[in-house]
């Protein structure tokens, strides 16, 4: 199929930026996205031209990397995929695909489609973490008995891969539904309660401090996430704050 | 609790136990106004009760003026703040498929609310304490002594087609506001149930019949005065 391509170009972090139309042709419907943008990029080498910067790495939808807001939706219009899993027969022959960057403040454009995701990072180094000594005589993991619902809730929020589609579709830039899976993954199994408290304090300060907005919960996340995380965790996050700040007057 | 209330998630929970103050009276205001429909007598009792009784008008009114204000400034200092969490707007955004133009618009239905809100304390509220305040007339009587003045001041204000009409758009907008934000709220609040199957049909329940029983009320006393 032949497409035409709307993609935000920018040089650097403080380069303004702009729209610009690119052509291909002959794209195989099982081409994943990031194929075809492979497709382009060969095309731009080849005439000379400076290829696109985009993020990616598995190419297989477990590590987050890959980003990508194609028209008007976080990693496309596929459900429950990240872009690096979006097939090309999601598209007719003859359409234009608007190919924009993540946009919010806290995730700023480092080039062309690649933006500064170390928010996240910090997000994390400020809770999202169980303080144990390995220091040889490490219980056996079985000794803590845990309920199965408590274990697969918890796996399911510990599948967040962190690729910040949940803030890219959120009309706030809110990264609630990121924070809400990682304060849950832990607060739901017994050797996270003992800093369930300090964990959903510092994390939910450092989002406030990178500067992400406010849950409506307009529910956007939930829906564009790869990884079918849950507004649950968000109402869990909620409850879980009232309860650290009730302790600490 | 230091630091709660300013946090982000703090801040919904303070909306959300002002939406829920909201929702709680609109109910007990309905209610009285339901009334006016089939005994006026019984509309004079209660708006004579609510407008005089010293525990509503110096207990409850202060809080209800406090949860508005609060609930509209609140909306405003937080529909700020995520605007500017995304500074530079996507080319092509298709908000219409990952969620509700309701949810997307609470700003807008809750402006035209506001407005509402003006119109109705210039109309209502405003000679309600001329009359009881500055002249000092606590009786709830007309003019010439012969019965309660509430329900005769009713029906006037419902004459005018223009106020029934911009009264019947701003509850439509309330009835958008509702269907976005009751089940909102207690999502803000952390609690669970509010993304039950039940719990979102009595949310739908609940924004669809109160705006309409005050609409109906409003069309009501419009067309039989
Ligand atoms: C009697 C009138 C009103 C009622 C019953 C009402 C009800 C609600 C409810 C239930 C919520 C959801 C709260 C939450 O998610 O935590 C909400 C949110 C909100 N309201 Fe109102 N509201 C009213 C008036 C207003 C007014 C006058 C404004 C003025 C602008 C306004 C603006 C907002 C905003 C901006 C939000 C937050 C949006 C969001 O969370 O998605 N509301 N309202
Ligand atoms: S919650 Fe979902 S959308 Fe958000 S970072 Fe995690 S996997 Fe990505
Ligand atoms: S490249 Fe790893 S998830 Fe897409």
């Amino acid at each position: 199929m032949n497409l035409t391509l709307k993609i935000w170009r920018q040089k650097g972090p403080q380069d303004k930026g702009k729209m610009v139309d690119y052509k291909v042709s002959d794209i195989s419907e099982h081409m994943s996205f990031l194929e075809m943008m492979d497709v382009l990029n060969e095309q731009l080498v080849n005439s000379g031209e400076e290829p696109i910067a985009f993020d990616h790495d598995c190419r297989e939808g477990i590590c987050g990397m890959c980003s990508l807001h194609i028209n008007g939706e976080a990693h496309g219009p596929d459900r429950g995929i990240t872009t690096c899993q979006l097939h090309m027969r999601m598209f007719k022959d003859g359409d234009t695909i608007t190919i924009e960057p993540w946009r919010a403040k806290a995730f700023p454009v480092i080039k062309d489609l690649v933006v500064d995701r170390t928010a996240f990072e910090r997000i994390q180094q400020a809770g999202g973490y169980i303080s144990v000594n390995t220091s040889g005589n490490t219980q056996d993991a079985n000794a803590t008995p845990i309920s199965k619902h408590a274990a697969d809730e918890a796996m399911d929020a510990a599948a967040c891969i962190g690729c910040g589609a949940c803030v890219a579709s959120c009309k706030n830039s809110s990264a609630m539904l990121f924070v809400g899976a990682k304060v849950s993954q832990f607060a739901l199994l017994p050797q996270g309660k003992v800093e369930a408290a300090d964990r959903v304090r510092n994390m939910v300060a450092q989002m406030d401090l990178e500067g992400f907005g406010n849950c409506t919960n307009t529910g956007a996340c939930e829906v564009e996430c790869p990884k079918g995380i849950t507004l649950e965790n968000i109402a869990r996050m909620n409850r879980e704050l009232f309860k650290a700040s009730l302790l600490k007057f | 609790m230091s630091g709660y209330f300013t946090s982000s998630i703090g801040r919904k929970f303070a909306m959300a136990l002002s939406a829920f103050f909201l929702i709680i009276f609109l109910v007990i205001h309905l209610a009285v106004n339901i009334t006016s429909v089939f005994s006026a007598d019984l509309f004079n009792e209660l708006s004579h009760f609510m407008g005089t009784n010293p525990l509503i008008q110096f207990g409850l009114q202060p809080v209800l003026i406090f949860g508005v204000v609060f609930h509209f400034v609140m909306g405003f200092v937080l529909e700020q703040k995520n605007k500017a969490a995304r500074n530079i707007k996507y080319v092509r955004n298709n908000g219409a498929a990952n969620s509700s133009w309701m949810s997307r618009n609470m700003v807008y239905s809750g402006l035209v609310i506001l407005a509402f809100l003006i119109l109705h304390f210039i109309d209502f509220w405003i000679p309600e304490l001329n009359t009881k305040y500055v002249q000092g007339d606590m009786s709830g009587l007309l003019a010439d002594g012969e019965g309660f003045r509430y329900f005769e001041e009713l029906q006037h204000k419902f004459v005018s087609p223009i106020r029934v009409g911009a009264y019947v758009v701003a509850f439509i907008l309330l009835a958008l506001h509702l269907l976005h934000g009751f089940t909102s709220a207690f999502q803000s609040v952390g609690a669970t149930m509010g993304r039950t199957k039940a719990m979102k049909n009595i949310g739908k329940a609940y924004s669809i019949l109160i705006p309409l029983g005050f609409i109906v009320v409003a069309l009501f006393h419009h067309f039989n005065h």
